[in-house]
């Protein structure tokens, strides 16, 4: 293998990964906070073609973005509602969330399908990767706030006992997960595909969410798994064009089967997940009165 | 102004009143909210709710078709209840019912020029150990290995579409079919036999209406539905009872994916008659709607399948005679559970008016 084809592979990794990579730290932040989100493939596709459509109507790649993210603190609000103020049970509502989604995004997008746009240069979104990822951590684990927000996810009646206000920090937590979920779909339609495709995710919100669980909930992690996920399946597709002869979706499902096998490695230490897992995770809170 | 955070008081008991209500409430919301919707889009409301909920189901085609869909989804979601009443998340009925079709079909592919009365009950079967053993290993999975069942059963979706997927392009492809992904039809004897003359409506809903008694009898009377209940509303008191709790989560993920793959081999016996690669238009995933809608109550889950297959009819001909995308149905889909979920809290608290908050 010559350098400049390792290079090429490089590119394709760092660009097939980011999506991953901002979906991840998002629902890591959310679930930091106590609270799983299981909407990430639903708000990944709302963001997708809210900015796609966005910058087909005004040509404004600024506004693709904004219109995206509002999508996806919308989308993640009306989660926010149901789980903090509603309580309604955690996995049932983000399931809801991707069906939703999924059919949203395929009525906003219908008339969009094979549009051509002009794409944007990722590696900007690349960098914003790595860089989110190390704000997420220094915040977790440098600052004031980002300790009430560990807190609340492993304790949220200590954490209100404190007179730390649980519902507001998970609230915060949710929509940053949400607004992340929204700039990975916004991604992938503007700068990876770059086109609108009805479920153009295509499963990467699933993965996302495994990631978080391989990350044992630390941020710098979830750059680790995302692009052992990443390499292996860009690897996968590269055998496949090198003439390996060996059916296709056999190699389609090594990032499932990856996911699984990483699973079983970090869950079967159960000391380890039940000291990394957020204690609190998908109980809700509810103050009494 | 709408006060849009409620004043909760717990009740001291759950509401039975209503636990019957709150499923009647979401839909009619739903209703509401989707005649909102069609208006922002141009429709007239009325129009559009007559095309999506009334129209579809105004034919004795149309009831026949609305049962053809309801068949698998409370199947599948009599299924889901077993998992869920406990508990256990098991979202990858989807992949438990091609495993089912898979199994059952390859069966069905194997005796495609015998006939026989003994093939479709084989089939059946093979569906039913289909669907057991895909739905088996993300219980073994949790009891050996402690991990998350929500990502190992949704990650076993994709790895079995993709198992289908290799068989009808590869091995079991059609040698008459062209190039076309799918494969030969099955025998007379290795089809669900039709209700009646010129509607689709098959054998598989006698299935399903067995499988809901059998599983309305389990759950209010024998001690294994009872061991279910206790650990899914207190696994403490469960584990402190003597309940043996692997054989609970082996137990119920062997029901649920026996039935999802039941419904699979129904699917693929009945209205479809061979394998190709979109069996399912999602059915194992809209399933679990209608496992929450139907409260997780066989007779509950009837209904609600019922609801449900209208949503997929209606996006059929929203899609036909309003140039609506078929996805509309899903975005009811969503609704109706978003709404539920909401309303939820009704059961067990009382919303408290006060003036001045």
């Amino acid at each position: 293998m010559s350098i400049d084809v390792f290079i090429g592979v490089i590119q394709i990794i760092l660009v097939a990964t980011t999506p991953l990579v901002f979906a991840a730290i998002g629902e890591l932040v959310t679930e930091k906070t106590g609270v799983l989100n299981l909407g990430v493939e639903g708000m990944m596709l709302v963001g997708a073609v809210t900015a796609f459509v966005t910058l087909v109507i005004t040509g404004s790649y600024t506004l693709a973005f904004i219109v995206s993210l509002l999508s996806g603190v919308l989308m993640s609000g009306l989660f926010a509602y149901l789980v903090l103020i509603l309580m309604s049970n955690q996995v049932a509502t983000g399931l809801a969330l991707t069906i939703f989604g999924i059919g949203l995004s395929s009525m906003i997008g219908k008339n969009y399908i094979g549009t051509p746009i002009q794409g944007l240069n990722p590696y900007f979104f690349v960098a914003l990767s790595f860089l989110i990822v190390f704000l997420v951590s220094y915040f977790f684990y440098k600052t004031k706030l980002g300790l009430i927000f560990r807190a609340v996810g492993e304790s949220h009646s200590s954490s209100h006992a404190l007179g730390y206000s649980v519902i507001k920090v998970r609230l915060m937590g949710i929509l940053f997960g949400g607004s992340m979920c929204a700039l990975a779909g916004s991604y992938m339609s503007i700068c990876y595909a770059p086109m609108w495709q009805e479920n153009m995710t295509a499963g990467r919100g699933w993965i996302a969410l495994a990631l978080v669980v391989f990350a044992t909930w630390k941020p710098g992690r979830i750059l680790v798994g995302a692009y052992i996920f990443g390499g292996v399946s860009i690897l996968q597709m590269n055998l496949q064009a090198w003439g390996v002869n060996f059916p296709g979706q056999f190699f389609n499902m090594a990032p499932y089967l990856a996911t699984m096998i990483v699973l079983i490695i970090i869950s079967s230490n159960r000391l380890r997940i039940k000291l990394s897992a957020p204690a609190s995770l998908t109980i809700p809170f509810f103050k009494g009165r | 102004m709408i006060n849009f955070i409620p004043e909760l008081e717990a009740r001291g008991n759950p509401s039975t009143t209503m636990n019957f209500l709150v499923p009647v409430i979401a839909v009619t919301l739903t209703i509401l909210t989707g005649s909102v919707i069609f208006a922002m889009m141009g429709f007239d409301p009325l129009y559009a709710l007559h095309t999506f909920f009334i129209s579809p189901i105004s034919t004795s085609y149309g009831i026949s078709e609305l049962l053809v869909k309801a068949t698998p989804l409370a199947l599948i979601a009599v299924g889901l209840a077993f998992c869920f009443k406990n508990n256990l998340y098991n979202i990858g009925a989807e992949g438990q019912l091609t495993m089912g079709a898979v199994f059952g079909g390859g069966i069905g592919l194997l005796f495609y020029d015998t006939s026989g009365f003994w093939i479709l009950p084989l089939m059946i079967i093979g569906g039913a150990i289909g669907g057991a053993l895909w739905g088996l290993i993300p219980a073994v999975l949790k009891v050996r290995f402690n991990t998350n069942e929500i990502l190992t059963s949704l990650m076993l979706v994709y790895i079995a579409l993709l198992i289908l997927d290799y068989l009808v392009v590869g091995p079991w492809k059609d040698p008459q079919g062209y190039s076309f992904p799918k494969t030969r039809k099955f025998g007379d004897s290795g089809r669900m036999p039709l209700l009646f003359s010129g509607l689709r409506v098959h054998f598989g809903i006698i299935i399903t209406l067995i499988g809901v008694f059998a599983s309305w009898f389990i759950f209010s009377k024998t001690m294994l539905g009872y061991q279910l209940k206790v650990s899914g509303y207190s696994p403490i008191a469960s584990r402190y009872a003597g309940f043996n709790q692997n054989y609970l989560i082996y137990t119920a993920f062997i029901f649920s994916g026996a039935f999802a793959g039941i419904a699979g081999l129904g699917e693929v016996s009945g209205p479809i008659g061979l394998l190709y690669r979109d069996i399912s238009p999602n059915y194992g995933f809209t399933s679990i709607i209608v496992a929450f809608l139907g409260r997780l109550h066989p007779i509950g889950i009837i209904f609600a399948s019922l609801v449900i297959a209208l949503t997929y009819l209606g996006a059929e001909d929203a899609q036909l005679f309003m140039q609506i995308p078929a996805a509309v149905g899903f975005v009811f889909q969503g609704l109706v559970l978003f709404y539920l979920l909401g309303t939820e809290l009704l059961v067990n608290f009382k919303i408290v008016f006060r003036k001045n908050i």
